[in-house]
């Protein structure tokens, strides 16, 4: 019995939600009294494996030959690695939602997705997740012997144990019936559904030109820049910026709003964000009602200044 | 090409959710409910690839009665017909099995699902299918060429996007991109004077499975009122940040 995580890489390092995996699979182990156990695809390097002791980790098999696009040869070669697991983690990237759930089907073990906190019981196991786009949280049990549980990035703190893992190295290299054609990456440098800071623009930021501020204050921020949706609809961000019922959702630590009203459909996809912050010339605005702090102001003045007060404190 | 859209029938974003018995079930009353946002996308395409191609739309649900006027939504879109397998959708797993088990008996070249639904979020039904028929499958599919038996696919990942290539059949998760949002087909009237007389079939579900179970639901703790600072006070709310909230 044990704790199996899958971990994912890319551009050959660990994005940081594995090692919140690890981590939260290392306390769901405490729970159990067991070991936890890391599953890595694709080609990783032993120093980048390695790391993944230091957030709990024992052991981490690496399956080089695997893509973890192609989803029945990850499912297959994580079934394989799971066959003595108790619970499956998964952090839920865009990829890992494609496996998790086939992993469920294949081997009858129940899946929950956007996991937000630790199981509150092992027998069943029984968790809280997201619903109805964050406007609820539902406790869900599982009534399989294996359950395989999926958590929100940003959800659950990094945990560095100071420990140190084996890496076993897996020969497995079937294929399945899809072949991946090739990659290709974003501009921006830090992941949006990962951030823990989210600067984000709104249509009340009139036009494309205005965005240097935006840009600026994420830079200083170390933070992802998103927007509203009309926005990547007039074409003045693109797409992958886009936040939202219909676009990406984020569970920053810190989402700042700026020039964004905060209508519903916005909300749902930013409102499990830790603190929100909206900045909006108009008081009415629906987002004041969301939000944590707020500054009535025009975002052409307050911006500018919020950039030099960071500055200042940075330095 | 035989086409299926497996649609799922969710209650519009503005509604109000709350819940009854003891706060174990969504309480229905006075909710609009409409055809799953990515699974509008998905739609929209399968229109579009049959009317390049030829071949049938089919769509499916997992739903009771309660699901029939989306139903009729879809076939006013342009759907020729349509199966609903009469069961309460619950957890995932049962839901994907029923439908891949009608798909068993009936296959389809190409089966369209949305990434995930507005209700649970559980982004989980099409991948089940597509293990259970032991397909190739794409998630947040956000671009879809196909040309014979072969597609080219787009998806989404962390950072990026990924490009794939698989030949018929294979399910694929669809999202915002599989089609342009003002390409969307709504219903005409014409459309809608069709759809009462297309054929929608209803199963009995069997073999009901279930791996996962609702126990019951709770809102998020209301946030307290938000906290105004001057916006010749900039500074104050920096420190508010550092401080207080602890954020940066
Ligand atoms: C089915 C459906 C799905 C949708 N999905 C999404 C989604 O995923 N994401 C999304 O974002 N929207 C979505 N929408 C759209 C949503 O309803 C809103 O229309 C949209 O979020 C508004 O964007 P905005 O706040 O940028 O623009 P606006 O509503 O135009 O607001 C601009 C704001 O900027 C303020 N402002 C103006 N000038 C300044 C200034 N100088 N300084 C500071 N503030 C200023 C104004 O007071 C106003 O509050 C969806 C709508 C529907 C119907
Ligand atoms: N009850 C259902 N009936 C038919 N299709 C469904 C049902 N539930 C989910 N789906 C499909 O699966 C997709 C993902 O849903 P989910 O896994 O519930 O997030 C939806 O966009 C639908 O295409």
């Amino acid at each position: 019995m044990s704790v199996l995580v899958y971990t994912e890489s890319w551009i050959g390092n660990f994005r940081k939600s594995s090692f919140e995996a690890v981590s939260y699979a290392s306390e769901t182990a405490k729970l159990l009294g067991t070991d936890v156990i890391a599953i890595s695809l694709g080609e990783v390097s032993d120093e980048q494996l390695k790391k993944l002791g230091n957030y709990g980790a024992s052991k981490v098999i690496t399956c080089a030959a695997i893509e973890k696009g192609d989803s029945q040869a990850a499912t297959n070669a994580i079934a394989t690695a799971a066959n003595d697991a108790s619970i499956i983690v998964f952090s839920n990237t865009n990829t890992a939602k494609m496996i998790a759930p086939r992993l469920s089907a294949k081997l009858k073990a129940g899946a929950i997705s956007n996991v937000i906190a630790l199981a509150e019981n092992t027998t069943p196991i029984t968790v809280k997740r997201k619903a109805f786009s964050s406007k609820a949280i539902e406790l869900t049990k599982v009534n399989t012997e294996k359950a395989i549980l999926c958590f929100t990035p940003n959800s659950y703190q990094l945990i560095e144990t100071g420990g140190s893992c084996s890496i076993e190295t897996s020969s497995v290299n079937e294929k399945g019936a899809i072949t991946i054609q090739g990659q290709e990456t974003a501009s921006s440098k830090i992941s949006l559904s990962e951030a823990e800071i989210v600067v984000s623009g709104g249509r009340g930021l009139k036009g494309p030109e205005n965005w240097g501020m935006i840009e600026e204050l994420a830079e200083v921020l170390g933070a992802a820049t998103a927007c509203s949706k009309p926005v990547a609809d007039i074409g003045w961000r693109p797409h992958a910026e886009h936040v939202g019922q219909t676009g990406k959702v984020v569970t920053a630590d810190l989402y700042i709003a700026i020039g964004i009203s905060g209508a519903i459909q916005h909300l749902a996809g930013v409102n499990s964000s830790k603190v929100m912050v909206a900045i909006n010339t108009d008081p009415e605005a629906p987002f004041f009602k969301a939000a944590d702090y707020g500054i009535v102001g025009d975002a052409f003045e307050v911006v500018p200044k919020l950039i030099q007060e960071i500055k200042k404190l940075k330095n | 090409m035989n086409i299926v859209v497996c649609i799922s029938s969710v209650p519009d974003t503005t509604s109000k959710v709350n819940f009854t018995e003891n706060n174990t079930k969504f309480d229905n009353s006075g909710i609009q409910f409409v055809i799953n946002p990515n699974d509008e996308f998905g739609l929209t395409k399968a229109m579009l690839l049959k009317e390049a191609n030829g071949g049938s739309v089919k769509v499916i649900t997992v739903g009771d009665a309660t699901a029939e006027p989306v139903i009729r939504k879809a076939l006013a879109i342009g759907a020729d017909s349509a199966v609903r397998i009469n069961k309460v959708a619950t957890d995932s797993f049962s839901t994907a099995a029923l439908i891949a088990s009608y798909l068993k008996e009936n296959p389809a070249d190409l089966i369209i699902a949305g990434k995930e639904s507005l209700d649970y979020n559980g982004g989980a039904v099409p991948a089940m299918i597509a293990e259970i028929l032991g397909l190739a499958f794409v998630s947040a599919c956000n671009g879809m060429e196909i040309s014979g038996r072969s597609a080219i696919l787009t998806r989404e990942i962390d950072g990026g996007k990924e490009i794939l290539a698989a030949d018929l059949p294979l399910v694929i998760g669809g999202q915002k991109g599989l089609v342009e949002e003002s390409d969307l087909r709504i219903p005409n009237m014409r459309g809608i004077m069709q759809a009462r007389t297309k054929p929608l079939e209803v199963i009995e579900a069997e073999g009901v499975e279930e791996l996962t179970t609702s126990v019951s639901f709770e809102k998020p703790a209301e946030k307290g009122a938000c906290k105004l600072v001057d916006a010749d006070n900039v500074a104050e709310l920096v420190s508010l940040l550092r401080n207080e909230a602890k954020v940066i």
